[in-house]
């Protein structure tokens, strides 16, 4: 056995990169869970092709997962990779951008010859011509030694090339020092039923592993001690998963059945799997024929008493648009989840951006109001989903959560809330049918009674056309229109009495405020903390109310000589600042499909503060 | 833990059922429809109706979309949703799926449910909830003041087709059969013994009941169906069918349809060549059959099928859904919120 020496690291970020049919979002996954359970401080990015087995070798096939996991706090998936597994030639093309000189490359050889070189249009290989030479390099041919751990299996060549991505798995387990037994465990479970999967995975996992041990390959392995986390039971969990169970744990809280009426689409999907797995818990999922009828059956649930809501992604709620007036008319509980992609039309499906934020606040047609609130990072999209579940029920409204593809699809340790301290969100359903009346108004939340078919003496309709005030029936006098108008406004307006202040991280005033909204918190947080260390006077602040804003933001934002609004858009949030509070706020714009990286960020920061810019 | 929803439902199951008459199902709405409409007579039979169905009218909703038969549920004295364009089918289905035990009728037209509605209403056919579907058919766009619809006859001259329409129209019991619908029938607006009798049936359907209505658009369409309606036309251009019975018409019942081959073919029952037993034998659970007889539609040489296409069993939607919650919750346990957020793979930070 070689002689092995270990390094002690603060934070590390390895991106895993090879065909879509690599399995490397599931290498990641596992990577992500086993580093989470040692009490690292971690953050994800899967970056994945919208083909689903895009043809092998190509560029365009190429699927990534970066976790970037620390004893430090971690507030994003890494501006850089430290570490980059490449499973073949195209892999290394696509992601050596995002390598930092002088880290390490670890390939596997056999994905590098001819065919492979040609379809990622290297001239000659990378691995000889030198190209490769401010980077450690680190040659495995993963695909053989996995042939050779399974050699005795009566397997075929392609199942046998299908567990090759473990073999890159055991190998980062072991430069890392992970254990293998959460991969283990999981493996048990998965191939239950495919005793010969799971011995081959399980073999392949442990060659990896004992190829770092044994090979003089590698000579450093490091450790990554655990993070300084609150006290409390932590787990992993991805934005949408988050989502899911936010949308569950708020009906529990209201006493309603959840009801999901939805259409696939990505990146929203995963919350109608999660959903759908929990008919023991109650919920109702339907998977409509299309987006239209996935809001409009919610509707119909929650007309019915149940806690109705729809997720989809931007051109979902483009079609739901017409649906989301209907719902701000006839004043029922609906929640609306907007997994934000890239746009327009079909756009970037599986890459996020944050462009639906106008969408979300006026993409209606008349004067149809609906609070909006975003998720900051993959466990806030808990928070928020119970947020937006007790807007609706309390105000009878229509609300929007807009999370989006990184969130959705990224992951961080949890800490896991008391469910006991969760706050009671029900509201009795309308029963007394003296004096009822279905448009009569709450004084303080201006919000009409929730009466369910089903209550005697209470029979009544509703519908899309203007409501006459009180009675609810079809009114056409202009004097009521214009009072309704103004009732439907005031309703959501009052709802920023019910909200928190905006609250500054860090000092209330001084020279620059960076204002984010949704999944760029990680990146601005990071970057406005090193500006900090510099000395610099930056402060963040974050919305997640995005309608109504808070009631004291115009106040927060006058403290501040300049405010700063980074924004994976063309500039939205700041149009919306500018209009409402008169303030001089500066865009920072890019719509790469990707999220910020905090350099970049810094980088405007600095100029701000300069006055370049 | 029991939901807001058991306990209003725990709260209502003692009330007992009233003894209503049709009245009792008007709302306190004025009605309208232009005057003459056909909408008035299918409104005057629903509320016929509905007293003998034995359901409370608190657990009565009625669904609509847009359109003039979509103002249908204002005039009913029960829950009513008057909701947007196309769209009634999917908030009945949310509604049904939510609440199994309302009683739910969407009201639709050839505009709202086979143009902008289509394809919810195809879904919903194959799906096959417990509700009950009436199409009201009038063959052109009253609403929007006399557009030719997906039911118009080829060549129809109307405001928007000043030189004909070129679009060869839906046959919507046709349509309902091919997504696997398990209740079809049609009636007419002017037969109102009929149009009752098949509401009847199609409530009493456990599945989704399709049910169009020829409906006289006496503004923009006047006359469409009078050749099935009028005392001096119908007998010989309506035949009336019915399980187990041969399809005989004609105002001295002296005509049948005999099924020769594939093919259906007017027999004459008075000159001695054919007799009521040659003829075709309806049986409303033969889906094979009910495909023949719909495909009479629009045949000049035959005469309109009016009555109960099929009529058959499957397993219903919301039902299904009802049975995967208590296999779930009895194979694993009703579901806890706490235990949930707790489970898998978690660690504890000290």
């Amino acid at each position: 056995m070689s002689q092995k020496t270990t390094e002690n690291l603060d934070e590390v970020t390895i991106r895993f990169a090879g065909d879509s049919g690599d399995g490397m979002q599931l290498t990641g996954t596992q990577f992500t869970n086993t580093t989470a359970i040692l009490g690292n401080d971690l953050s994800t990015l899967p970056d994945y092709p919208a083909e689903i087995r895009a043809p092998a070798g190509t560029l365009f096939g190429v699927s990534g997962f970066q976790i970037h996991f620390g004893s430090m706090e971690i507030n994003t998936p890494g501006d850089h990779c430290d570490v980059l597994v490449a499973m073949n030639a195209a892999a290394l093309k696509v992601n050596l951008g995002s390598l930092l000189d002088g880290g390490s490359i670890i390939v596997n050889t056999d994905g590098f010859n001819d065919k492979n070189l040609k379809l990622a249009g290297y001239a000659q290989s990378p691995l000889t011509d030198g190209s490769l030479s401010k980077y450690q390099l680190f040659e495995v041919d993963i695909s053989k030694l996995t042939a050779l751990a399974l050699q005795d299996m009566a397997m075929t060549s392609k199942l046998v090339d299908r567990s090759k991505n473990f073999f890159a798995l055991g190998m980062m387990y072991w430069m890392y020092n992970r254990p293998l037994e959460t991969t283990i465990e999981w493996l048990k479970g998965k191939f239950k039923s495919k005793p010969d999967i799971l011995e081959a995975n399980i073999r392949v996992l442990k060659a990896g592993w004992n190829y770092g041990e044994t090979t003089e390959i590698f000579s450093v392995r490091y450790e990554v001690g655990p993070a300084k986390l609150a006290p409390g039971r932590y787990r992993n969990i991805t934005g949408n998963q988050a989502v899911a169970w936010g949308l569950m744990t708020a009906a529990k809280k209201a006493q309603l059945d959840l009801f999901l009426g939805t259409y696939p689409i990505t990146p929203a999907s995963d919350i109608l799997h999660e959903l759908s797995l929990y008919k023991s818990h109650g919920v109702k999922t339907f998977q409509a024929e299309d987006e239209i009828a996935g809001i409009c059956s919610a509707i119909g649930a929650s007309f019915g008493g149940a806690l109705g809501a729809t997720t989809t992604s931007g051109p979902g709620v483009a079609l739901k648009t017409e649906a989301i007036g209907l719902a701000v008319m006839v004043e029922l509980p609906l929640v609306i989840v907007n997994v934000q992609r890239g746009g327009p039309s079909t756009g970037l499906p599986t890459k996020t951006e944050q462009s639906d934020l106008l969408q979300a606040l006026y993409g209606r047609n008349g004067e149809a109001p609906i609070p909006v609130i975003a998720a900051s990072t993959p466990s806030d999209c808990f928070d928020t989903a119970f947020e937006a579940c007790r807007i609706a029920l309390k105000y009878m409204t229509p609300v929007m959560l807009l999370t989006d593809g990184y969130l959705g699809n990224g992951s961080e340790p949890w800490l896991i809330p008391e469910y006991d301290n969760l706050p009671d969100i029900s509201h009795p359903f309308a029963t007394n049918p003296e004096g009822f009346q279905p448009y009569a108004r709450d004084e303080k939340t201006l919000s009409r009674p929730w009466a369910i078919p089903g209550t005697p003496g209470l029979e009544h309709r509703i519908g899309g056309l203007e409501k006459e005030n009180i009675t609810g029936n079809v009114s056409y006098d202009p004097e009521n229109h214009d009072l309704m108008n103004h009732l439907r406004t005031e309703k959501i307006e009052r709802i920023a009495n019910d909200i928190p202040l905006a609250h500054v991280e860090g000092d209330s005033q001084g020279d620059v405020l960076v204002v984010g909204w949704g999944g760029t918190y990680g990146a601005i947080r990071t970057a406005v903390l090193r500006q900090r260390e510099k000395g610099h006077s930056v402060s963040h602040l974050h919305l997640r109310y995005l309608n109504p804003l808070p009631r004291n933001l115009g106040e927060v934002l006058a403290k501040f000589k300049r405010v700063l609004v980074p924004e994976i858009n063309l500039g939205q949030l700041v149009k919306v600042l500018r209009a409402k509070y008169l303030v001089p706020a500066t865009g920072f714009n890019k719509v790469r499909g990707l999220p910020f990286r905090s350099v970049e960020l810094e980088k405007e920061i600095e100029e701000i503060l300069k006055g370049t810019k | 833990m029991s939901t807001l929803l058991d306990e209003m439902m725990k709260n209502n199951s003692s009330t007992a059922l009233p003894k209503y008459v049709a009245k009792d199902f008007q709302s306190d709405q004025d009605v309208r429809w232009c005057p003459g409409c056909g909408d008035y007579s299918i409104l005057a039979q629903t509320q016929r109706v509905m007293p003998d169905l034995g359901i409370p009218k608190h657990k009565l909703v009625f669904v609509s979309g847009i359109g003039c038969s979509s103002r249908f549920p204002y005039y009913m004295n029960a829950y009513g949703f008057h909701g947007i364009h196309g769209r009634a089918t999917v908030i009945a289905t949310g509604l049904k799926i939510a609440r199994p035990d309302l009683s739910v009728w969407v009201v639709t037209g050839d505009g709202d449910g086979m143009s902008i509605g289509g394809n919810h209403f195809i879904h919903l056919m194959r799906r096959n909830l417990d509700l009950n579907v009436l199409l009201f058919n009038n063959q052109i766009y009253g609403l929007t003041k006399g557009q030719y619809s997906p039911t118009s006859e080829m060549g129809k001259i109307t405001k928007s087709t000043p030189y004909g329409s070129l679009d060869y129209p839906f046959n919507p019991a046709a349509l309902a059969l091919g997504a696997s619908a398990t209740f079809v029938a049609r009636t007419l607006d002017r037969d109102p013994k009929h149009m009752q009798s098949i509401i009847r049936r199609a409530a009493a359907h456990k599945g989704t009941s399709f049910v169009e209505i020829y409906q006289n658009c006496n503004v923009f369409n006047d006359g469409a169906f009078f050749q099935f309606t009028e005392k001096d036309s119908k007998d010989d251009n309506v035949v009336f069918i019915e399980h187990g019975k041969p399809l005989v018409f004609g105002k001295e019942k002296d005509k049948g349809i005999r099924l020769n081959g594939f093919t259906l073919e007017v027999v004459s029952l008075k000159d001695g060549k054919y007799s009521v037993n040659d003829l075709l034998v309806h049986n409303e659970k033969d889906t094979t059959l009910a495909f023949i007889l719909a495909d009479m539609t629009y045949k000049p040489h035959l005469p309109r099928p009016v009555g109960i296409f099929l009529a058959i069993d499957r397993p219903v939607y919301e039902t299904e859904i009802e049975n995967q919650i208590a296999f779930a919750k009895e194979k694993r346990g009703v579901g806890d919120m706490k235990k949930l957020l707790n489970s898998g793979e978690t660690w504890v930070v000290q």
